[in-house]
């Protein structure tokens, strides 16, 4: 039986990897149409954007506080706490900034991407859109994978912001770290192409991925309430997984 | 498009004009001159050889109708006959296995998406569960078509959408959100949008499905009234006979994956067939049978000695 279920389930993966591509296809052709839409989108990006920051700054705040307090103990056991300033904003730029944005805009923004596109599905108003001739692509779908596009990268420059900020109030404002040290040399060390741009890069790819991934479980969704529950599920998972492993990929390549 | 009332009354024209000495219809239009357009067929939607099969059950084998222009048709058959899925291979939503799905000419099945969706800018579809946005005001869903279609001034979208929701009683209701809406006013609001554009052909999928008896009645009449004034062609699905008798000018009764039987409601009313009688008379037992297909009932039960006897 578990042998059985192991090839199905690959098999399973693979064939909605598979949709998944076909889906962001579809997307793309109905991309033109979507700029119709223009106030719908703007919308989403509101929705998707401005409705997380909440999250995303609390978070920043309390990630940067916590690299903070760690680097300054590591640092200080050699004698270089000189350098926190510059060991956080890297960590946030490169890679945390990103992942972590991603992943609070998985389950804030992603998950309700996909329970109302579900939603939809299950209350047939997504087939009253294609029998009113609109296509639920460029009026549903499309604006919502944009909002996630725009968004994100936004998202992750205001989660470093603050992320900086935290460990900034731990370092200098609480342990007593020298202001101009801690400035002087993050802004020496970090390059804004190599360190903030391509931080920037990872986010728009984040961005699209999760994007993705919430709508198209959203509107492949079984039209029942289990159904959508289930969707929502499959998209923290996923899009943690894929952010996760597509975040080895391109630090591989943009290092 | 030319409605059935409108086609026939251009046709007289065209007739009588052509040859006023005629002595019946169609003789006068044989002889209509080349620049008059053609008389309109009959039937505004043609179904021939319509096979489909579902998860491994025929649904249609070989179904043939006609629905006529001008005039409500209901499609009727106990459940899981395929009514809703013939709505849907009307509207392109689902193609057949094989035959043919005319809609005024156009074989829907063959359509390009965006000559389909051309054809849907005709059709009104009323859904069972009415599937109003639940973002958007009475208001803005039936003015939805019009805004993403046209590009009309606000003032006209207004006018025309205040003059649909009076059509069906709810103007006063247009600033509430479908939430704050009974199940027969939601039908209301979606009959409001799906007419809001005129269409030539208006599918009904179960319009009198838990709705009280005034509800039931305001929908019988607005059905009946549309279909008069608009001049428009109706198809509806429906169980409820007494409803469908004051409403309908013919009925297709579906069973087996064909039809089983055709007539005005009071033919089917009168008709011996088994089908007619088992779902007129609305008998527990027959044609269609009481029992899901099953294995050995004794078997089933553990008794498989009596199974062998």
């Amino acid at each position: 039986m578990s042998r059985a279920r192991g090839p199905s389930m690959a098999g399973d993966a693979l064939a909605q990897v598979g949709a998944c591509g076909l889906f962001l296809l579809q997307i793309l052709a109905a991309l033109p149409a979507s700029l119709r839409h223009v106030r719908e989108t703007v919308r989403q990006v509101w929705f998707a954007g401005a409705m997380s920051l909440v999250i995303i700054m609390t978070c920043g705040l309390f990630v940067g506080m916590v690299l903070g307090l760690q680097l300054y103990y590591v640092l200080s056991i050699f004698g270089g706490t000189a350098a926190l300033g510059t060991v956080v904003s890297l960590s946030l730029y490169r890679e945390l900034g990103p992942v972590v944005t991603a992943l609070l805009f998985a389950g804030r923004a992603g998950t309700s991407m996909t329970a109302e596109i579900g939603l939809m599905r299950a209350t047939d108003q997504i087939e009253a859109m294609e029998m009113m001739a609109v296509d639920p692509l460029a009026y549903v779908v499309a604006p919502r994978f944009l909002a996630g596009v725009i968004a994100m990268p936004l998202l992750a420059c205001i989660f470093n912001a603050l992320g900086i900020f935290g460990a900034h109030l731990v370092g200098v404002a609480w342990l007593g770290l020298d202001n101009g040290t801690f400035w002087s040399n993050m802004t020496s060390s970090v390059d804004v192409w190599k360190d903030v741009v391509n931080g920037v890069w990872k986010s728009l790819a984040f961005g699209a991925v999760v994007s993705l991934i919430a709508v198209f479980q959203g509107y492949t969704t079984a039209p029942t309430s289990e159904g959508v529950a289930y969707a929502t599920t499959r998209t923290v998972v996923a899009s943690s997984i894929v952010v996760l492993a597509l975040d080895f990929v391109m630090t591989a390549f943009l290092m | 498009m030319p409605s059935g009332r409108r086609g026939g009354a251009s046709a007289k024209v065209a007739a009588l004009r052509a040859a006023p000495s005629g002595r019946n219809g169609t003789q006068r239009v044989a002889q209509a001159p080349p620049s008059i357009p053609a008389v309109p067929s009959g039937n505004l939607v043609e179904v021939r050889g319509l096979a489909t099969v579902l998860g491994g059950k025929t649904i249609f084998d070989g179904l043939d109708l006609d629905i006529a222009r001008g005039k409500v048709t209901a499609i009727m058959g106990p459940s899981g006959c395929g009514k809703t899925t013939l709505l849907r291979h009307i509207t392109g939503q689902r193609l057949p296995d094989a035959g043919s799905i005319r809609i005024d000419g156009a074989d829907v099945p063959r359509l390009p998406r965006q000559a389909l969706f051309e054809l849907r800018e005709k059709i009104g579809f009323l859904f069972q569960n009415s599937a109003l946005l639940t973002d958007f005001t009475v208001f803005e869903n039936v003015a939805f078509p019009l805004r993403q279609h046209l590009d009309l001034p606000e003032e006209l979208v207004r006018n025309i959408v205040l003059t649909k929701l009076q059509a069906v009683g709810l103007r006063g209701a247009a600033g509430l959100t479908p939430a704050e809406l009974s199940g027969g006013m939601a039908r209301r609001v979606a009959l409001a949008r799906a007419i809001v554009r005129d269409p030539m052909l208006i599918l009904y999928d179960e319009p009198f499905v838990g709705l009280d008896p005034i509800a039931l009645n305001q929908i019988v009449k607005l059905i009946r009234t549309l279909n008069d004034t608009l001049g428009v062609t109706s198809i509806l699905v429906a169980h409820e006979f007494s409803a469908v008798t004051r409403v309908a000018d013919q009925v297709f009764l579906l069973a087996g994956g064909k039809v089983a039987a055709a007539g005005t409601p009071a033919e089917l009313a009168r008709g011996d067939s088994p089908w007619t009688r088992q779902f007129f008379g609305g008998e527990a037992d027959g044609p269609v049978p009481f029992q899901y297909p099953a294995g050995d009932y004794a078997a089933d039960l553990g008794f498989p000695a009596a199974g062998r006897a």
